[in-house]
């Protein structure tokens, strides 16, 4: 249906063609970029539940031995063993860009490269389950920063497919067809004008050529009257 | 530059601080929005956080879904998983998909 304010005129019909044709181009434009999204944005999925999973089942391990750690050694001890570390990290973050949606990768690096170093207690005071918790944390550690990425794209890209989705929708449902109808609707509207306006000329003709020929006859008429009672006489 | 937190009770964000991530050990939720907020404010560029918390956080995580910084990540505490972190990533597929293809 098309609106009640769209005027039939021929410039609001090359303005609605201009709009029809951008709407078109940008309708498949935006196809393709939700196809794109879509592709990346499964592999992306795929990647976080796999890391997903190892996270939690690495993490589960850990947080195991850090209760039995727990169990075995004073809350105070366990707290004193942990709490100033001798490591710390380093993040630094780019953006990569896919499809214009900025996703951030993370670079880390820590202050130092000793394994070894990643225990900040003497051995001698603490339970060996507590080494265990460490170093399961510290493997699982890699996994998690790459989640952390990984994640986080998915939920951005996520984002993306859905406003281009929306808009691909919109384009292709809505608005393409109400320009369509609306064309339609001018150009009928116009050719409509046209024929209306030829008849109306063909009518006045019609009219003209009447009037000029009871003129005509009239005057045929009174010539004849006229003549016709002298004409004897002269001949 | 930025910074790495872990948030949640703190048993379960003490083995972090080995790591030499900064820890942040919350009890209440109320606790938990006002750290977060912090956060946000500096340049934290993830936060983990177990999911026993965020699952009385949801609004505040909602809020920065979409935001580039912080990325909060739900991992397990010490009580287990609760499923939620693996529910996100269905709820991710789900909005971008329209239905759970996985």
């Amino acid at each position: 249906m098309p609106s009640a304010t769209i005027n039939p005129t021929r410039q609001e019909l090359n303005r609605l063609k201009n709009r029809l044709r951008t709407s078109i181009r940008g309708h498949k434009l935006l196809k393709d970029k939700r196809d794109e999204l879509m592709k990346q944005f499964m592999d992306v999925v795929r990647e976080n539940r796999e890391l997903r999973r190892r996270v939690e089942e690495g993490l589960m391990r850990a947080h195991g031995s850090f209760t039995v750690a727990a169990a075995l050694m004073s809350p105070e001890m366990l707290e004193q063993s942990l709490l100033y570390p001798k490591q710390s990290v380093e993040l630094e973050m780019t953006f990569q860009n896919i499809m214009s949606v900025d996703v951030p990768r993370y670079h880390f690096h820590t202050n130092s490269q000793d394994p070894g170093e990643i225990y900040p207690y003497g051995f001698a005071q603490t339970s060996g389950e507590l080494d265990d918790a460490v170093d399961a944390m510290s493997q699982v550690f890699q996994d998690m920063l790459r989640l952390a990425e990984v994640e986080k794209t998915s939920q951005l890209l996520a984002e993306e497919i859905e406003k281009t989705r929306r808009r691909v929708n919109a384009l292709e449902y809505v608005k393409i067809p109400q320009m369509q109808e609306s064309i339609k609707y001018i150009t009928m509207k116009l050719d409509e004008n046209e024929r209306a306006n030829t008849i109306r000329l063909m009518k006045v003709k019609d009219m003209i050529l009447q009037e000029a020929l009871e003129a005509k006859r009239e005057e045929t008429a009174r010539a004849i009257e006229t003549f016709g009672e002298n004409g004897p006489e002269l001949a | 530059m930025y910074k790495i937190a872990v948030m949640g009770d703190m048993d379960s964000v003490m083995g972090f601080k080995a790591l030499g991530l900064e820890t942040c050990p919350v009890e209440t939720p109320e606790q938990g929005h006002e750290a977060l907020q912090r956060m946000a404010k500096e340049n934290y560029a993830i936060v983990y956080m177990t999911e026993q918390l965020a699952a009385r956080l949801q609004a505040d995580i909602a809020r920065y879904k979409d935001s580039l910084t912080p990325a909060i990540i739900l991992i397990p505490g010490k009580e287990g998983s609760l499923g939620i972190g693996m529910a996100n990533v269905k709820n991710a597929v789900e909005r971008a998909v329209g239905a759970d293809i996985l």
